[in-house]
């Protein structure tokens, strides 16, 4: 947070501010101790930007940036860190690029020591709770109050954001049954007596009725396969009713038969969520070029292993897997032209920008350094039928692509990228300018080139404090770890502990990750709370 | 949070205290189960309910010793002017390394990283001089591996290779991998299968169901022959020669890895540290992944320090890589063998050195010694050693686990908060190094140090 009494006069700029109605109109954005206000002072410092594109700080609502996949994954490609290598300055750490957050819960704190090393960003993690064993076991006993109790237990005992579902009802398939994986939605998982369906629809009703800011946030069953777009919809069909988050749904949307040539399913999955309101989703584009498989469901990276290509599977007991590869999207390639294709399908048929959100599952997509293309991409046409004549042709004639001459504005990308993940997230002070937003701005040169515009902007005011300045790091800042706490009976910790002694190999006790972890952390309020901010911490 | 209880019978004692749930950091097993009884008068442990023979040493023979926080040249001297002199070494030496952490908390490991970027240091942990060979190989293949839990759960093939667990981990037979009873090993041992491969018969032996020897040397070979008939392919016939395992009984391993519901592998420094070393942890990970074609089989490295996995992964998160990393030219390298700390000082290549509670004046070769004898040495341990007694400024810190609190990560990557028993006069590893971090950014006030 910029220290008390610091104003800031950002003026003359273009603002967009989507969730204040404003559409690139003139204005100054003034700024005083880390908030947007709506009066400064005379000493207030001025940044005159005439003609400059301002808008809220970026919010990433699914990107792998921390714990023990990421980490696992800088471990295993140290070749691709030496190609890119950035030097310490007076501001910054020194380090390397390259690749690049959901967690167990075992794990939490990993990802929260990470954290606190991670500059400048506000960040907070969901956790895996879809193939949580104890949780299974109640929802087989029918006990459903206790489920809740027990999700949000696990949330506030991890310090989550909310509950990430991966490949729900994989796990007893895949550690249990030699290496196999759920292929149909509807099928028993043993020993547990019900269905993936049946579980990802008891956590999105009992997420959605913790009234968690944001709700259960899917990876749906089946990622990657021809034909998958069924488990799809049906996955959306289970969550009537109650508010659901479908994540990185590019890799969900593919029609064709199971184990033949993928073909494009974006229109039916997106005149789903076109026509409910309940649902929202990021797309996970992908981008050609080197990428790193990276997520829960280990069943999927052993599938697209190739030949004898690095690979890391890495267990953790009661609650997830864990599957890391490197991997490479290749133009040439018919399918990975076919999934970037349907990415930018999805976007160009959406008609929502409020509940279709920009990612790149990053680095599962693409890493998140190829958003200026992407969002370049959907923003001008020219460019991407330049594009599409150096990609598979095949896939080209397959997809619907060629057809849609739609452009996005700076207005929508500003909403996709900003207003909707804020809205989304439940976080009432980001992703825009109004007064009592937090401080957080992005200054962009105006460009027609929209690739070069945003690759680079030329200010970044972080909580009030300018951190980049003609597009030179000036300072640095210690981000705000974001959380929630959900309600719960505690009367269910004894039903927790029993299960610890038998199954776990780490005590009750010393599961739970303690407030002395936290340091400056603010409590993402639940949805029947108002809009008050409850802060903790310094 | 620490839960501290007087139990009945010491009512009338008010200075003895329970510590339940304490954590054991003696070896990478890292038990998270100790009840400590502590005798606040006078500052001991005298109960560690649940420790090994291990554990239990360094549970009840720890004590405060009456010696200096700080000394310089063997003088003792206030807290600040021996970290006044530890910035002044560190700032003006061309060559600073930074060696040893696998006995701090996390905490700790983060601010010694962040001193190493300031000074433009080499920064190297134990890992280099036990399982380094595994990290090698873990980046060309790979690994198939598994919180300790699972295995308690659901290993129905136990394979220990090139490790003694019996009397270096204790507990690890008896807590994680062996006898416990787990979720889809409702008799413990009886439901599993232990299988020691080793060139000796160890202590470990009574425990495994079959015990494997193997030609001294010849493990390399003995992973390439098993990878070898897992695939189908044929092999060498003088294999029993070679490495001294009979065919037939390489069949049946095959056929019992093949078969088995969830398999796994684990391996010590009888594998790393022999001839092949990153060559055979990389056969012994790629079999494991092989496996998965047929069945669950994952691998792990049995670690030795308590928080050598800590060491690893705030290194990786903070520079890419886990150990053995320069920053000279203003960022993160990696290149075992030019940065790794043995082999630096036996070339003669630092000018001072920051060892973290790490002992190499007794345990490395002897040119490195030789040329540590040479050049200024920071020290910081919580016991007096070779390296402090030789070191220009030597701080004696306070213990973890016992007095103080901080993180550590298991052998398998599960992280542990730990909970301190009594209090200590002396510092934290952290607060030292946060001491000479922040001199070392005042000192570096006029400007950044230039790379090389």
């Amino acid at each position: 947070m910029a220290e008390n009494g610091t104003e800031l006069r950002i003026k003359g700029g273009k603002v967009y501010d989507p969730a204040n109605g404003i559409d690139g109109e003139v204005r100054d954005v003034l700024v005083r101790d880390g908030r947007i206000v709506d009066k400064v002072s005379e000493k207030a410092r001025t940044f005159n930007i005439p003609g400059m594109v301002v808008m809220p700080g970026g919010i990433d609502i699914h990107c792998h940036i921390a714990g023990p996949k990421v980490n696992l994954s800088r471990k295993l490609q140290p070749e691709d860190h030496r190609l890119d290598v950035h030097p310490g300055t007076d501001v910054t750490r020194s380090g390397v690029g390259g690749v690049t957050p959901s967690v167990p819960p075992l794990a939490a704190r990993h990802v929260i020591e990470e954290f606190h090393d991670t500059p400048v960003i506000d960040k907070g993690f969901y956790v895996l709770l879809g193939n949580n064993m104890f949780l299974y076991d109640l929802l087989k006993q029918g006990r459903k109050q206790d489920f809740k109790d027990a999700i949000a237990w696990w949330v506030t005992a991890a310090r989550a954001a909310s509950v990430k579902l991966v490949n729900a009802g994989s796990d007893e398939f895949w550690k249990g049954r030699r290496n196999e994986n759920v292929t149909d939605v509807n099928e028993k998982i043993d020993p547990f007596d019900l269905t993936p369906l049946h579980a990802t629809a008891a956590f999105i009703e009992a997420v959605d009725e913790l009234n968690m800011p944001h709700p259960a946030h899917i990876h749906c069953n089946n990622l990657g396969h021809s034909g998958n777009f069924q488990t799809t919809l049906d996955t959306m069909k289970a969550a009537e009713g109650h508010r659901a988050h479908i994540a990185h749904i590019q890799f969900h949307s593919y029609a064709g038969e199971l184990g033949k040539r993928v073909q494009t399913g974006s229109e039916a999955i997106i005149d789903y969520i076109n026509t409910h309101e309940n649902i929202t989703t990021d797309i996970g584009m992908v981008m050609f070029g080197k990428a790193t498989a990276m997520t829960a469901d280990a069943p999927l990276t052993w599938m697209l292993r190739f030949k004898d290509t690095k690979w890391i599977n890495a267990d953790t007991e009661c609650e997830s897997g864990c599957g890391v590869m490197p991997f490479e999207y290749q133009d040439t390639n018919y399918t990975h032209t076919m999934q970037w294709a349907i990415g930018l399908e999805l976007f160009l048929l959406s008609q929502d920008p409020w509940r279709v959100m920009f990612s790149t599952d990053h680095p599962n997509g693409a890493s998140f350094r190829t958003y200026p293309r992407l969002i370049r991409l959907l923003m001008d046409r020219g460019f991407r039928a330049e594009m599409m004549k150096q990609v598979n042709q095949k896939a080209i004639s397959n997809c619907l692509l060629p057809q849609l001459d739609r452009e996005y504005s700076l207005y929508e990308i500003a909403i996709i990228t900003r207003a909707a993940p804020a809205r989304a997230l439940g976080l009432a002070n980001k992703g825009h300018l109004g007064v009592g937003a937090d401080a957080d701005i992005t200054i962009y040169t105006d460009d027609e080139n929209r690739e070069r515009m945003f690759n680079a902007p030329r200010y970044v005011i972080k909580a009030g404090k300018p951190i980049i300045e003609d597009h030179e790091f000036v300072d640095d800042h210690i981000g705000r770890f974001l959380h929630t706490e959900p309600e719960y009976d505690s009367a269910i910790e004894d039903q927790i502990r029993p299960f610890f002694d038998d199954y776990y190999s780490i005590r009750f006790n010393n599961y739970r990750v303690d407030a002395s972890y936290l340091h400056d952390h603010e409590v993402i309020p639940l949805r029947n709370s108002g809009n008050g901010r409850k802060k903790k911490g310094k | 949070m620490s839960e501290t209880k007087t139990p009945e019978a010491a009512k009338d004692e008010p200075n003895i205290r329970i510590v339940e749930d304490a954590t054991c950091t003696f070896c990478g097993c890292v038990c998270d189960d100790m009840e400590l009884t502590v005798d606040l008068d006078a500052n001991r442990i005298t109960k560690a309910k649940n420790a090994c023979v291990l554990g239990r040493a360094w549970f009840l023979q720890h004590g405060i010793e009456d010696h200096p926080q700080a000394m310089i040249d063997g003088r003792e001297v206030p807290l600040e002017e021996a970290m006044d002199e530890a910035a002044r070494i560190l700032h003006e030496a061309k060559f600073p390394i930074t060696y040893g952490l696998s006995d701090s908390p996390c905490e700790a490991q983060r601010v010694a990283v962040a001193i190493n970027d300031l000074v433009l240091g080499n920064i190297d942990t134990t890992t280099s001089v036990c399982h380094g060979p595994s990290g090698i190989a873990f980046q060309g293949v790979g690994e198939s591996t598994s919180t300790l839990g699972e295995v308690k759960n659901r290993a129905d093939l136990v394979i220990y290779w090139g490790g003694n667990p019996a009397e270096s981990h204790p507990r690890h037979f008896t807590r994680y991998t062996v006898t416990p009873k787990g979720r889809y090993i409702p008799n413990g041992k009886k439901d599993r299968y232990v299988v020691l491969i080793d060139v000796r018969k160890t202590p470990s032996a009574p425990v495994a169901d079959q015990l494997i020897r193997v030609k001294p040397g010849r493990d390399f070979e003995l992973l390439w022959a098993l990878r070898a008939l897992v695939r189908g392919r044929d092999v060498d016939p003088d294999i029993e020669k070679i490495t001294g395992v009979s065919r037939e009984v390489l069949d049946e391993l095959v056929e019992r890895m093949k078969n088995c519901n969830f398999g796994v592998l684990f391996f010590g420094m009888g594998l790393t540290m022999t001839r092949g070393r990153h060559f055979n942890s990389g056969a012994l990970l790629a079999l494991a992944t092989d496996l998965n074609k047929y069945t669950h089989f994952v691998a792990k490295p049995v670690r030795g320090h308590g928080n050598v996995t800590g060491a690893d992964n705030v290194v990786s998160w903070q520079t890419g890589y886990p150990f053995g990393v320069n920053f000279h030219r203003g960022y993160p390298r990696f290149n075992p063998g030019e940065y790794t700390t043995v082999d630096l000082l036996a070339r003669g290549d630092a000018d001072a050195a920051l060892m973290i509670a790490t002992d190499p004046a007794s345990n490395f070769p002897k040119r490195a010694i030789e040329h540590l004898k040479k050049i200024p040495v920071i020290s910081l341990d919580a016991k007096p050693t070779y390296t402090s007694r030789q070191a220009r400024v030597a701080f004696m810190v306070a213990t973890y686990g016992i007095n103080t609190g901080g993180t550590v990560y298991r052998m398998d990557d599960v992280p542990i908060t730990l909970r301190p028993a009594f209090d200590s006069p002396f510092p934290t590893d952290e607060e030292v190094l946060t001491g000479i971090h922040t001199r070392l950014k005042k000192l570096r006030a006029n400007g950044r140090k230039k790379a090389a």
